[in-house]
Formats: C-alpha cells, sequence, structure tokens
C-alpha cells in the first residue's frame, strides 16, 4: 500500500498523483489519511484525486503535535500494513516523518524532489550541499518513509466519478508531555513568493530599509508586485518580514522572471531561486558570484541602477 | 541541569568546489566545521546552563578529527565531549540511534539541542527521529527559549505562525539560526579547552549491529547553464540593452 498525508489538502493532491503511479507498479492500492475530525467532504475530494481508500483516523486532537501524531500514525500503519508513506514536506511535515522514522524503525528521507522505483526499489533524489549536488537515494528495506516538498508533482485531473472506500477509525493516541500554550501569526506582508511568477530581490547591497522603495518600484511596473530578499534583509536586519526570503532556509521560489539586485549570490541564496525562468542581476561587484548564476547582469550601483531600469521598463511596456 | 549539544562536523559548503566537467562537488580537501546551526543550540545551552547551572556535554558521531571540532565546543563553554566513530556504511538511522544509544549511556538528562539541520545535508531528519527513539517530546524550530527548574517553554517559527509551546523534562529542542548569535572563545577559552576531557565511544559499543536502510547510490551534479551576458559599460546603454533582452524573453508583458 502506498498511503500519502498531508495537513495542506494541496500537497495530497500532488502525492496522491505519485502515489497513484507508484501503486500502480507495484500492483497495489492508495491511502490518504485524514487526522482529526471525520471531513467526508475532504475525503471524497481526496478519492476524486485517486485515493483508492480514505483512511479517516478520528481523534480529539485539534492542534498539531508531532508526538501525538507520530502514535496516531503508528496505529493507521498498523491497521493498513502500508509499505511506502508520502507525506507533505513542511514544517509539520518532516518533524512528523522524521519522528515515525524513529519510532517504527524505517528508512527516511526529507525533502524528495523525484521518487521513482528502479530495481523494483523506492528510489528518491534530494538536493544537498546548498543545490550544488543532487543525491540519489536508495532504501533497502520496508517501510519506506519519503517527504515531497509542493508543486514537485502535479495533481491528476479531479475525476468526481471515481470510486474510494472510506474507512473511519476512532484513535486516541497517547498523550505528549508538552503543550501549546500560544498560537499566533507572525508578522507577515502577506506575499506569497512560491506562487509569484516576476519577483524582485533585494540584499546586503541595500544600505537602509526605506531603499527597499526601489525593488518596489521596479517590482510594479514588472506587474509582478512580488519582492523578495534574501538572509540578512528578513533574518538579520528584519527590514522584511520572513515570508519575502528566498533561500535555502526561506522560500525556494521559480517565477518566470528572477531580478536579483544588491544579493551578491551565496549558494544558500542560489539554491532558492536556481529554477527561475530568467535571472537578472545588479551588483556593483563585477567578481559577484551572482552573475555566475544570471543570464543578463548590469555591473552598477543598484541605487543608480534601479530608477532608471524602473523608468526603461515602464516606457518599454507603455 | 544536564544539557547534552549533539554536534556534526560538516564540510564547510561555501569553499566547496564543483568539478568543471562531471559537475560533481568535490568534497575531498574542503575546510571541515561545526555545522553553524549547531554552535547556534552550543550558545543556547551556555545561556540555559548560565541560567540554571549544570553540565553541558557535546556529542558527535564522526570521524577522529572531528575531536578538534568538539574542541572549538568546549573553547565556547562546554564541560566535556563525547566522540562516536562514525561506522563505515551510515544513513540517518544508523547515526539517530548511535545518537540516542549514546544518550541512553550517558544517562541522566534534562534538555537534548540540535540545530534544526545540518547546512550540508539540511533534512532536518536527526533531531526529531532520536526523540522518537528515546520517545520523549520534541519542540521543533526553536526561535527562542526559556528554560526554567521544571518546564521549558520555546517560541517555535512555523513560517506564517509562531507557536509557543512549553514542555516538562526530558526535552529534545532544535533550534534555528536567528535564536541567538553565537559567542567566539577568547583565547584564554582556546587554551583551557585542551584540558576538557573528550571520551571515545565505538560505535559497536553502542550498538553493532546497525545497517543503514537508505543507501546513496549517487552523487550527482547539477547544471546551472545560464547565458551570463553581463553588461558593465555605459549605464544608459546597459539598461537598454537588458530590457531589450528581456523583452525578447517574453518576460515583459
Amino acid at each position: 500500500m502506498v498511503l500519502v498525508y498531508s495537513d495542506d489538502k494541496k500537497i495530497t493532491f500532488e502525492l496522491l498523483a505519485k502515489a497513484t503511479e507508484l501503486a500502480k507498479d507495484l500492483g497495489t492500492k492508495t491511502t490518504a489519511a485524514i487526522i482529526g475530525k471525520a471531513d467526508e467532504i475532504l475525503a471524497e475530494e481526496y478519492v476524486s484525486y485517486g485515493a483508492d481508500i480514505v483512511f479517516i483516523a478520528e481523534s480529539s486532537i485539534d492542534n498539531f503535535k508531532a508526538e501525538e501524531y507520530t502514535d496516531i500514525f503508528e496505529n493507521i500503519i498498523k491497521e493498513t500494513g502500508e509499505e511506502i508513506i508520502l507525506i507533505g514536506s513542511n514544517k509539520n511535515g518532516k518533524e512528523l516523518a522524521s519522528r515515525l522514522a524513529g519510532k517504527i524503525n524505517s528508512g527516511c528521507v526529507i525533502d524528495s524532489t523525484n521518487v521513482y522505483l528502479k530495481d523494483k526499489k523506492l528510489t528518491v533524489e534530494r538536493v544537498v550541499y546548498s543545490g550544488n549536488a543532487i543525491a540519489v537515494e536508495q532504501f533497502s528495506s520496508k517501510p519506506n518513509i519519503v517527504t515531497v516538498p509542493s508543486k514537485v508533482f502535479d495533481p491528476l485531473k479531479k475525476d468526481d466519478s471515481r470510486n474510494g472506500e472510506i474507512i473511519k477509525k476512532k484513535i486516541d493516541g497517547e498523550k505528549s508531555n508538552s503543550k501549546i500554550v500560544k498560537v499566533q501569526e507572525m508578522k507577515t506582508g502577506g506575499v506569497n513568493v512560491e506562487d509569484a511568477e516576476i519577483i524582485v530581490s533585494c540584499g546586503r547591497g541595500f544600505k537602509s530599509k526605506d531603499d527597499i522603495k526601489l525593488v518596489n518600484e521596479l517590482a510594479d511596473v514588472l506587474k509582478g508586485k512580488t519582492v523578495g530578499c534574501s538572509r540578512p534583509i528578513a533574518a538579520d536586519m528584519k527590514w522584511l518580514p520572513e515570508d519575502h526570503w528566498i533561500g535555502l532556509s526561506g522560500h525556494k521560489v521559480k517565477p518566470k522572471l528572477y531580478i536579483a539586485a544588491g544579493i551578491s549570490g551565496q549558494i544558500q541564496h542560489i539554491a532558492g531561486m536556481r529554477d527561475s525562468g530568467i535571472i537578472v542581476a545588479i551588483n556593483k561587484d563585477p567578481e559577484a558570484l551572482i552573475f555566475k548564476s544570471a543570464d543578463y547582469g548590469i555591473v552598477g550601483d543598484l541605487y543608480e541602477v534601479l530608477p532608471k531600469l524602473t523608468t526603461a521598463v515602464k516606457e518599454k511596456m507603455g | 541541569m544536564n544539557i547534552i549539544v549533539c554536534a556534526k562536523q560538516v564540510i564547510d559548503v561555501s569553499e566547496m568546489k564543483v568539478d568543471p566537467s562531471t559537475k560533481k562537488p568535490i568534497l575531498q580537501g574542503v575546510t571541515q566545521k561545526i555545522s553553524d546551526i549547531d554552535k547556534n543550540a552550543m550558545e543556547e545551552a551556555i545561556k540555559i546552563k548560565d541560567k540554571n547551572g549544570g553540565k553541558i556535554t557535546v556529542l558527535t558521531v564522526g570521524p577522529t578529527d572531528a575531536k578538534e571540532r568538539i574542541k572549538e565546543l568546549l573553547a565556547m563553554g562546554a564541560d566535556e565531549g563525547i566522540l562516536v566513530s562514525i561506522p563505515d556504511k551510515y544513513d540517518y538511522h544508523v547515526i539517530s540511534s548511535l545518537i540516542a544509544e549514546a544518550i541512553k549511556k550517558i544517562g541522566d538528562y534534562d534538555i537534548i539541542l540540535c540545530g534544526e539541520a545540518s547546512i550540508d545535508l539540511f533534512s532536518g531528519q536527526v533531531g526529531p527521529r532520536v526523540a522518537g527513539l528515546l520517545n520523549i517530546p520534541q519542540i521543533t524550530y526553536a526561535q527562542s527559549l526559556n528554560a526554567e527548574k521544571d518546564k521549558v517553554t520555546a517560541e517555535r517559527n512555523m513560517g506564517d505562525h509562531a507557536v509557543t509551546t512549553e514542555s516538562t523534562y526530558p526535552v529534545l529542542i532544535t533550534v534555528t539560526k536567528e535564536i541567538n548569535e553565537p559567542r567566539l572563545p577568547s583565547l584564554m577559552q582556546i587554551l583551557g579547552a585542551a584540558n576538557k576531557p573528550i571520551q571515545d565511544w565505538t560505535a559497536d559499543s553502542l550498538n553493532s549491529g546497525l545497517d543503514p536502510m537508505v543507501n546513496t547510490v549517487e552523487l550527482k551534479g547539477v547544471s546551472m547553464e545560464r547565458k551570463n551576458e553581463i553588461f558593465q559599460n555605459d549605464l544608459d546603454e546597459s539598461i537598454n540593452k537588458l530590457v531589450e533582452s528581456l523583452a525578447k524573453e517574453g518576460v515583459l508583458r
């Protein structure tokens, strides 16, 4: 059996497409898991996206806690005999997969960007060394736990005529010694860089928070309206909220056009934007690493380049 | 309060070169260092000890030269180091099991601190995996911590929201790079670290029956083929050329 789970239903749809392919090759079925409320509408949706079985683990837990979810998951695996477990690679998914792997003593690979069978063994690929290499990993024993980030796979076309079985079972996991005291929104700019088609990013070359308006203005005329940044701007200076942060530990993006202004091009930043369509770099240092990763570059002071570029783009686009 | 800091020796990825023909990374001869975020875990351990008293043990699974890295953490303020020899074949299952076995052998512990992930492979698997093996609570992605006598409270960075979690001891906590600024040890501290004990434990003495469950069958290079058209003469001309090129690429719509 191939089990799929994410608390983000969009990732679950994507994973179901891959699970369907693997299940076909293995001559088995796909299961999607739901933990918490018995959400039958969601279960039907999972069926229409490729689940043969939807296993609803009904539980009174309202907030995600890795310890408790792991316990429920162990029960699901016992009930359904899963051999391949695909989990959505968001922060909750990663810590759940890792803890589960420890508990049931199984192999686990985090953040896989490709999943396939080779010599009948589950084989996965993941980006390592800050985006400079891809490790091909093969499982030698079962079960196999793999986490996959969003947008790695395309979901199947929704088909409301598909039939699936919905199993509901009350599972109350072991209560953890930790407790959630407070959940609060982090200060965000409400942007979603991962979905953006055009991104203009700023880095350490900017001298003050106020100067970020230069990237805003260019982003606006490009009709992209999305501003990104490298680590120092979000994490150290805190000039922009973290949802703008592009890089290895920030967001990974693939817009049609990515403009990096005043960004030196540390490999951690490159790892977050290397899949962009066209990459443009603006930097006053002709030796800056960013030019190696760019299609087009202008060597110059961003304080001069950005206003002129904004005007030129505005004229060109009419 | 007994604190264990799990630290990993990694290659300095920023110094890594790529073979121009195969595009594969060259891993031999690259400077080794303690994974950056593990130093944040170390710094946090020192803060907890300063406030609550206790002992800090650094635990590393690695080759013999990792002892030099452990010394850096002893200089920062750890009391003792343990180096577990790394088996020839390993994966996250093998490493995590050895760490869990070593922690059981240490026996008396309240907090296990790890970085959220190592900077070379960036899985973030070991921390939660060890917590699972020890069957203790885990608090991941902590961006601030407050350790008191009977409980620890942590604010977790979940991206779009922050979750404040509290736990009794023992607990395993993984920290983010933003939690603190790791200190640079003074020369006196560096010299003093030479007198602090580092124990050598063999992997076999902890668990001799460990085989990897996942094998790395290949390390593929990544090609980063870009046009690299760099304009650097007259600024106005450069900007015109860039805008023309972008228009031709069809991204100005």
